[in-house]
């Protein structure tokens, strides 16, 4: 994911379902329009939380991808 | 598909109060509006003050209960109550309490934890729920 500008970042690694959902919302809410924000889950289910979160909201899922093993990167753009 | 999840919380015991507050949450992310109907036991466990004493768990799966509220320790989970207030930060999710086990036990919503809003009667909530999912904890 290079090249792309973070404006805010959480490691959620350590939190249990569904904390890092919770904090990927908390992060987005708090970001301004057009910002991309992460969120590092080690959570299994939040491969699947996450992206559906986003979609239902109608953000932009930028990217995921693995930054150790066993732990998740999400990108997610608030687009409006 | 339904915009409504309504939940039952009848039991008072740590696991199922933890699901009711994860159901709550999933359904909060997915902007669904959220009912939680604290009666009979479920209820208790929202006076005031009692999370931090409940230790209790549910009786088809009693003899695991401790390793259960053990591992939940020892990995820093937050609690049901915690999961609970952030599903209301969120998104739009409503603890309400049952106007019966209020009368039969003398509670008042002021001994209960602020997250319940209001007490209501078992129509209202059948009513507010009828165009719904319904789960029974």
């Amino acid at each position: 994911m290079e090249g792309i500008q973070i404006a805010k970042e959480s490691d959620a690694r350590g939190s249990f379902c569904p904390g890092p959902l919770m904090e990927m919302i908390r992060l987005v809410r708090s970001a301004n329009v057009g910002d991309v924000v992460a969120v590092i889950s080690g959570d299994e289910g939040s491969k699947k939380d996450i992206p559906a979160w986003i979609n239902k909201a109608h953000y932009e899922l930028v990217g995921t991808e693995e930054v150790a093993p066993g732990a998740t990167r999400f990108l997610c753009r608030k687009n409006h | 598909m339904s915009e409504k999840l309504s939940i039952v919380l009848f039991s008072g015991t740590v696991d199922k109060l933890m699901a009711a507050s994860v159901l709550a949450s999933g359904a909060a992310a997915m902007q669904k509006e959220v009912t939680i109907f604290a009666t009979f036991y479920g209820l208790f466990a929202l006076r005031k003050g009692d999370w931090k004493q409940n230790r209790r768990v549910s009786k088809d799966f009693e003899e695991y209960g401790a390793q259960f509220l053990q591992a939940m320790e020892a990995k820093k989970a937050p609690s049901w109550l915690e999961t609970l207030q952030t599903a209301i930060d969120i998104g739009n999710v409503k603890v309400k309490a049952c106007g019966l086990t209020m009368d039969l036990l003398s509670i008042k919503l002021e001994d209960l934890e602020p997250i319940v809003s209001e007490i209501v009667g078992v129509a209202h909530f059948i009513e507010e729920a009828s165009d719904g999912q319904i789960i029974f904890l």
